[in-house]
């Protein structure tokens, strides 16, 4: 019996301890051969982007944008923001940076308040019809900007409030508010309902069960909120060219406005410098919550 | 004795779905009152309505004598411990304790005092600074009944408090709800769905099934004289069990029959009132019946079959045949016993249950 199975110490009574894995199995060279070239196609156009930033324009010309820049310079980077035309002026691209600071900033307030306190509404104190009101909410969410811009801008004509700061502001919560509401009210329902009945009983109102008991148990979802919000009102385009006003023109306006110019030399290097310059806020902010973002969405925004 | 909790006609539906129908419950003071029943009986749905969590239907709920029917949770003179705890994660458990007194705006020196002696009680006082999360199941129950008693509340209400915890600490915390009640004095209502939890603990026990109230009465007479079939079967651990037969008379007097066993029912309460021919059930605990050299000389003995025995270590559960119905006996010892010997058993009949078999009810 044993004279047998002498070969190796581990072949005498079979397998045992950890299970060895193979390195290079198909699918773990399928699974890093997809992400590699998922990861060069979009890593590739920020090198290219970040490298003739830092290119002169004799350098650009000669019209390799592969090839890393000879001559670094952060000229282009000034330009873009200082001094580059955009339409009539030539202030660069940071009085619409600015502007969109105004505009984001009391834009993300604002809708996450609302959005938070209807959510928790519509997941804890149901009042007749709240059933019927989630489901226009529901549906709003899918109605296309485009159908509701002109009805809007009469709105705010009426209001008097087109083409200013509050404009803008108020026609991005109202575009925020149907996702939102709908995030923050499945979070609110996936919360343990004896905990809401525990604050009843200890005699927490309506507002005191939200800011003292709700609050500090959804920090998670609001920086999912907050996310969402900042980076789809500094990505806006539309909104803002339609509803701010020129004097209020956001960053993403601005940054057409100086990429399309149709006068003169087009100064790539600012170009990408603008750009990059513009897609700045989005990618810190993801960078810096990105981990708070995943936790958040994986705590309630998808299910329920 | 004055009514503590009463609650009157009470009617819950959601739609056409109706939850509770008519029912009216009396509670005394100081009274520890449990209400058992399975999962879906509306045990819990009750709890909620006592404590103004749900909106009833129709119907009117009392705490001291003050109808509180329209009023918010918080004005009812209720503290109420939940299942999960229900602890603000957020808070500390000073923050936990003194949550209910800082929204009443109470005076902030009697709100640390009021805290303090809830937290030497419960003996959470090492624990004030923590935050739920460091705390252990049994010190988060502590904690929620802490939340209930600095409220000073007439009433205390538990939802399943004991369900979330392992069967050692369980059986631990038991005893001190005891010892509370005994030294509070307060009316206090449990809902549970575990019936040793509910034999315990009780004063009375009020057993639920679909909405309604099947019995309500001290655990003994609960145990030992249940109201109809469900009570009998739901209660008691291992189970009762059930014959189906007929009422005959035999040599005069009144006895039960199934298939070719006649079971005279002398010394069971009553048993000449009962009319021949009626199909009825005989419900027998296992502890009342007895086995073997145990059955002795009693005057009715009857043969089963043994089949196998479960070791419950301080005693045994002994499965028999009787004429083709398995029943349960508790004994003792089981020495020297294999499948298939026929062993003499004796039935305690002042001990057993005869229920209608249509009606269910006690007879």
């Amino acid at each position: 019996m044993t004279t047998s199975l002498t070969a190796t110490p581990a072949a005498v009574d079979g397998p045992r301890g950890r299970k060895p894995r193979r390195r290079f199995t198909p699918a773990t060279i399928m699974l890093y051969g997809v992400l590699i070239v998922a990861a060069v196609y979009y890593l590739l156009p920020l090198y290219v982007m970040v490298v003739t930033s830092l290119k002169g324009m004799p350098e650009i010309r000669m019209g390799n944008i592969f090839a890393p820049p000879v001559d670094i310079t952060f000229q282009p980077w000034v330009t873009a923001w200082d001094s580059a035309c955009t339409g009539l002026t030539c202030e660069g691209i940071k009085v619409g940076f600015w502007n969109s600071v105004k505009i984001t900033v009391p834009g993300v307030l604002v809708s996450i308040a609302m959005a938070s306190v209807s959510g928790y509404a519509l997941a804890n104190w149901r009042f007749r019809g709240s059933e019927f009101f989630f489901t226009c909410l529901l549906f709003g969410a899918f109605i296309p900007y485009q159908v509701l811009l002109y009805p809007l801008v009469i709105l705010l004509r009426e209001l008097g409030i087109f083409s200013t700061l509050t404009g803008v502001v108020v026609v991005h919560t109202i575009f925020g508010m149907p996702i939102l509401t709908l995030l923050f009210r499945n979070y609110f329902a996936s919360l343990p309902l004896e905990i809401f009945k525990a604050a009843r009983v200890d005699g927490a109102g309506f507002w005191q069960i939200f800011l003292q008991v709700y609050l500090p148990m959804s920090i998670p979802i609001f920086v999912v909120g907050v996310i969402l919000q900042v980076t789809g009102i500094w990505n806006d385009f539309l909104l803002g060219v339609v509803f701010a006003g020129n004097q209020n023109y956001p960053m993403t306006v601005q940054l057409n406005n100086v990429v399309n110019a149709v006068q003169g030399v087009k100064e790539y290097n600012v170009n990408m410098a603008a750009t990059l310059l513009t897609a700045m806020v989005p990618l810190i902010v993801y960078f810096v919550s990105g981990r708070l973002f995943v936790r958040g969405i994986a705590a309630g925004a998808v299910k329920g | 004795m004055t009514s503590s909790v009463s609650v009157r006609d009470l009617n819950l539906s959601f739609g056409p779905l109706t939850i509770l129908d008519e029912l009216s419950l009396e509670i005394d003071d100081g009274e520890f009152l449990v209400l058992l029943g399975p999962s879906g009986c509306g045990k819990s749905t009750l709890l909620n309505c006592i404590a103004g969590l749900l909106d009833i239907t129709d119907g009117q709920i009392f705490i001291k004598g003050r109808n509180v029917t329209w009023e918010e949770p918080k004005d009812r003179g209720i503290g109420m411990v939940f299942q999960s705890y229900a602890l603000y994660p957020q808070m500390t458990v000073e923050g936990n304790l003194s949550f209910g007194l800082r929204n009443t705006r109470m005076p902030r020196e009697e709100i640390r005092q009021r805290v303090a002696r809830a937290a030497e009680i419960l003996q959470i006082e090492p624990l004030l600074k923590r935050k739920p999360a460091a705390l252990s199941g049994g010190q988060r129950q502590r904690v929620a009944i802490g939340r209930a008693l600095v409220r000073d509340a007439d009433v205390f209400l538990f939802d399943e408090p004991l369900s979330n915890l392992d069967a050692k600490l369980r059986s631990e915390l038991r005893v001190e709800l005891k010892r509370l009640h005994r030294t509070l004095k307060n009316t206090m209502i449990y809902v549970t769905h575990d019936q040793i939890e509910a034999l315990t603990l009780a004063d009375r026990i009020a057993v639920m099934k679909d909405g309604i109230i099947q019995q309500l009465a001290d655990p003994r007479t609960l145990y030992n004289r249940p109201a109809n079939r469900f009570v009998a079967g739901f209660v008691g651990s291992p189970a009762m069990n059930f014959l189906d037969g007929t009422l005959v008379e035999a040599d005069g007097l009144p006895a039960f029959r199934t298939r070719d066993t006649v079971i005279p029912l002398d010394g069971y309460a009553q048993a000449e009132r009962l009319e021949p021919g009626r199909p009825v059930v005989l419900g027998l605990r296992p502890e009342h019946i007895r086995l073997g050299p145990e059955a002795g000389n009693a005057p009715h003995r009857f043969e089963a079959q043994f089949e196998l025995d479960e070791p419950m270590g301080a005693d045994n559960l002994v499965w028999l045949r009787l004429d083709g119905h398995p029943l349960s006996v508790r004994t003792e010892t089981v020495d020297g016993l294999a499948v298939g010997d026929r062993v003499p058993i004796a039935v305690n009949l002042p001990m057993a249950s005869l229920f209608d078999a249509e009606s269910h009810r006690r007879l």
